[in-house]
């Protein structure tokens, strides 16, 4: 393997592929290594899929991707030990095509993406873990497989091996990640008859709801739940930050266990199959924890640039974006005969800068810290709310005047007038934020 | 609430175990036993890989290994863990992801 791509790929996610493909299509000469026995095996997501992000690099991806069910309903909900208080979005324009969200199953979905890979051009290897990067001083020249004869050469590596993020890591690109700034989630999915999801769920063929969950379900840890309408599964999991489950003494599968008991979710998985359990991090640090994306003969996508927009949920389309990114700073760099020097990568940053990659990243650049110190968004509020509707909806004779009183009063003795305004404050000031 | 049996989850799971050549090892045990109080590793692992055993020690089994890294990120005041990706083709292999 002593040839030499114009640019190596490490991972085949959606960082990965959506770089590799860009810039097989565009002609370059590319590898893209992947460490599962195929793309996707070893790719762990929600999932759902955001069209805008997709339909950029292939724009009629809708004709042969394996796709699950398009959304059109989103609920709220926030918890109690025995309710949520939710709100629901449903629209007939969600059912209007071109679909807007899907739902995936990202084994099949990556697969799929990776064979457009090939398909454009692109030299793709799987069963191959790459052990570092090979250096020529301070610049990157190749990677390292644990393949026989396994040292490739590139003018440039496109690092998108996920959030743990080693090879740059090892390289001394960045530190090690910070538990305050990583997610653990695990998730389950279990399969239903397509008619049982769809009476379940009030829905018709092919069309999806999203539930997304915060409150008890997370046991005062900073987080959310989710469960996700697949076509003839439902997948759902929790998440918390690495940080909190290092201070308490539930283990990730119980906190999985009590969510599926909640009464409010126990009655939509009745009588399903479990099939598959799985964990994976997500990188929630936000803006302020990005670290450097670009260098001499490389550039970070994906997860391993903590591109994540924790509180909208979006993981995916960034990554997509990223790699896009990636690959066409690499393309016009090409084409201009110029070399992958970090001077001419700066492009790469700057062009995520302008777009809603870095923007929606700055934007909500204060909330990862103001959620860590507010602990009571995820304890005090959602207890508060639950109790709240539950004095005004129950019927037993008290006076409506009173049980006013009683809610005021209820919020009063556990935020203090000072608190609630300050709470209500670090919010505002953590959406206006530029 | 009863406890739950991490083992009966991961054995819905996919793996190629690379018998012999575990990914992940804990660099000195005794540092375990001897300075880290919480052990976390053993409530935080979501596949239950890290056991407590009665005399301070902890034992590391990989084979249900769900390769999240969470072990890796929260050993952050002994650095303990030598962490790397199992090689290729090896480990979980998920059906669905």
């Amino acid at each position: 393997m002593a040839e030499k791509f114009d640019v190596i790929v490490v991972g085949a996610g959606m960082a990965g592929n959506a770089a590799a493909y860009t810039a097989a299509k565009a002609g370059l000469k590319v590898l893209q290594i992947e460490r599962g026995e195929y793309p996707g095996s070893k790719n762990v997501q929600g999932a759902i899929l955001y069209a805008d992000a997709i339909e950029k690099i292939i724009p009629d991806f809708r004709d042969s991707a394996p796709l699950e069910r398009h959304l059109i309903e989103q609920r709220v909900w926030v918890l109690d030990d025995a309710s949520h208080v939710g709100s629901n979005y449903r629209s007939e324009e969600f059912n209007r095509e071109p679909y807007n969200r899907y739902t995936i199953i990202r084994a099949q979905f990556d697969k799929w993406f990776s064979e457009q890979v090939t398909k454009a051009g692109g030299l793709v290897i799987c069963e191959t873990t790459v052990q570092e990067l090979l250096m020529d001083g301070n610049r990157v020249v190749g990677v390292r497989t644990d393949r026989k004869n396994g040292d490739v050469f590139a003018d440039c590596v496109i690092l998108a091996d996920g959030v743990n993020s080693l090879l740059a890591k090892k390289a001394g690109f960045h530190e090690e990640l910070k538990p305050k700034d990583i997610a653990l989630a695990v998730k389950e999915i279990h399969f239903l008859p397509q008619e049982t999801i769809e009476s379940r769920f009030n829905i018709g063929e092919d069309e999806g709801v999203v539930v997304e969950m915060a409150g008890k379900i997370t046991a005062g840890m900073m987080g959310t739940a989710f469960l996700y309408t697949n076509r003839e599964s439902i997948t759902l999991g929790v998440g918390c930050m690495l940080s909190d489950f290092k201070k308490q003494k539930t283990t990730p599968y119980q906190l999985l266990e009590q969510m599926k008991a909640h009464p409010s979710i126990k009655p939509l998985i009745a009588g399903s199959e479990m099939k598959e359990y799985a964990a994976h991090l997500i990188p929630e640090g936000g803006y302020e924890a990005i670290p450097p994306v670009y260098g001499e003969g490389w550039m970070i996508a994906g997860d391993a640039g903590m591109f994540v927009n924790g509180i909208h949920r979006e993981g995916s389309n960034l990554a997509m974006t990223a790699g896009q990114i990636a690959a066409e700073t690499l393309i016009d760099l090409k084409a201009a005969g110029k070399e992958c020097s970090a001077r001419n990568l700066k492009v790469y940053r700057q062009r995520l800068d302008a777009s809603f990659v870095m923007k929606d990243l700055k934007k909500y650049r204060k909330m990862p810290e103001i959620f860590h110190k507010s602990p009571q968004f995820f304890t005090t509020y959602p207890e508060l709310l639950n109790r709240a509707a539950h004095t005004l909806v129950k019927v037993d004779g008290i006076d409506k005047k009173t049980k006013e009183r009683e809610i005021r009063g209820s919020f009063l003795a556990a935020r203090s007038l000072t608190g609630l305004f300050g709470d209500a404050f670090k919010l505002w000031r953590a959406f206006q934020a530029r | 609430m009863t406890q739950v049996k991490v083992e009966e989850k991961l054995f819905q799971n996919r793996y190629r175990v690379d018998a012999g050549r575990p990914h992940i090892h804990i660099k000195q045990s005794d540092l375990c036993a001897n300075h880290c109080t919480e052990q976390q590793c053993t409530t935080c692992c979501p596949a239950g890989c890290y056991i407590a055993e009665g005399n301070g020690k902890v034992v590391l089994i990989t084979d249900g290994c769900l390769e999240c890294g969470t072990c890796r990120i929260i050993c952050d005041e002994h650095r303990n863990v030598a962490w790397d990706w199992p090689r290729g083709g090896f480990g979980i292999l998920f059906k669905f992801g």
